[in-house]
């Protein structure tokens, strides 16, 4: 009787999940990973976030073409172009935080 | 001492001054320090006092233990994976340390010694150097691969891949403020809204009333800061495993 081949559709279990998921009793499936959690949804949290992935790249950014340029003569070549690649690595770290999550990761 | 005279000193909370008498003056020994030494023994006691009847129906303390092992314990294996089991210790260390040491600073009195950013970023740099260390030593030179975006045209690499390292690099800046930030900010808030309270209440029996309101928002305040002292930890060491993750699987 255990494995009866009922040729009625689906089993119990997914009839069963089915009904659930219909009345909004289970969890909504968690992403794995990647995301924290749903964390700092509100939108201070979320301007924070924003900002502190915004600047951290472009101060890192500055603070190692400020060096290069320095090291290498007068003239801040170095420090112009890190300010461009500081900008773009805080929009990726931007993206990075805030891309859809079925992105593959 | 937060509105002395018709000024608001919010800042001065942070000073670092030496404690435990002439002994912590002479090795500069700050209320930082104390108060480390403090949320390390409240994570030992909780652990230690927590465990020690062992019972197989556990009690109050031992549920708290408990639950906090297996918090962090499934935190480290769903996000990093089976490996995470590794980083255990070291994730439970930091979440510990850092949640009792944010709320501490919301007990009067007491100080917040991840308010400074020395400390935070004396964290980040552990978790950054650890991380880093880790993906070298697991792929070898292969770790540098991470740096590389998949499926993009070769002439883009040289302006791609300096963009990935400073992302890279970025994460010491962007975890360390942010919970520096928080932290200190809120503190900032607590004594600014709490000078209010003292500066109006004496001012007259006209502003009795924004006095008290000034009051409902520090008691707002402060359940907030609990709420963010809770959420920045976990947000500290949720973000530590996403690292130790990328470090084992790269992407």
């Amino acid at each position: 009787m255990s494995d009866d081949p009922g040729d009625d559709g689906p089993s119990f279990e997914e009839r069963l999940k089915a009904a659930r998921s219909r009345q909004g009793l289970d969890a909504p499936p968690r992403s794995p990973g990647m995301d924290p959690g749903g964390l700092g949804q509100s939108p201070w949290g979320i301007g924070l976030r924003v900002g502190i992935e915004l600047v951290s790249a472009l101060v890192v950014a500055v603070a190692i073409g400020y060096g290069l340029s320095l090291l290498f003569g007068a003239r801040p070549i170095f420090l112009a172009v890190f300010v461009l690649l500081g900008g773009a690595a805080g929009v990726l770290n931007v993206w990075r935080s805030f891309a859809p999550k079925d992105h593959q990761d | 001492m937060a509105a002395q005279g018709s000024s608001i000193d919010a800042l001065s909370q942070f000073q670092l001054h030496t404690a435990l008498g002439p002994l912590g003056a002479a090795v500069n020994f700050s209320q930082s320090n104390l108060f480390m030494i403090v949320a390390g023994v409240l994570t030992l006691g909780l652990l230690w006092i927590g465990m020690r009847p062992r019972a197989m129906v556990p009690g109050r303390l031992q549920s708290a233990a408990e639950m906090a092992y297996e918090f962090v314990y499934s935190m480290c294996v769903d996000t990093i994976g089976p490996e995470g089991r590794g980083f255990f210790p070291f994730v439970f260390t930091l979440f510990f340390f850092i949640l009792f040491g944010n709320l501490l600073g919301v007990w009067p009195y007491d100080f917040t010694f991840t308010s400074h950013i020395v400390v935070t970023l004396a964290l980040t740099l552990a978790v950054f150097v650890m991380s880093t260390v880790v993906g070298l030593r697991i792929h070898g030179l292969h770790w540098f691969s991470y740096f590389v975006p998949q499926g993009v045209p070769k002439p883009l690499l040289p302006l791609l891949v300096p963009i990935e390292v400073l992302s890279y690099v970025s994460r010491i800046i962007s975890l360390s403020v942010r919970l520096f930030a928080n932290m200190m900010a809120g503190h900032v808030m607590l004594e600014v809204f709490g000078a209010f309270v003292i500066m109006l209440g004496t001012a007259g029996v006209i502003f009795w009333i924004p006095a008290g309101l000034s009051l409902a928002v520090n008691i707002a305040l402060i359940g907030f800061e609990i709420l963010v002292a809770t959420l920045q930890a976990y947000v500290f060491a949720i973000l530590t495993c996403i690292y130790l993750h990328d470090a084992v699987h790269l992407h």
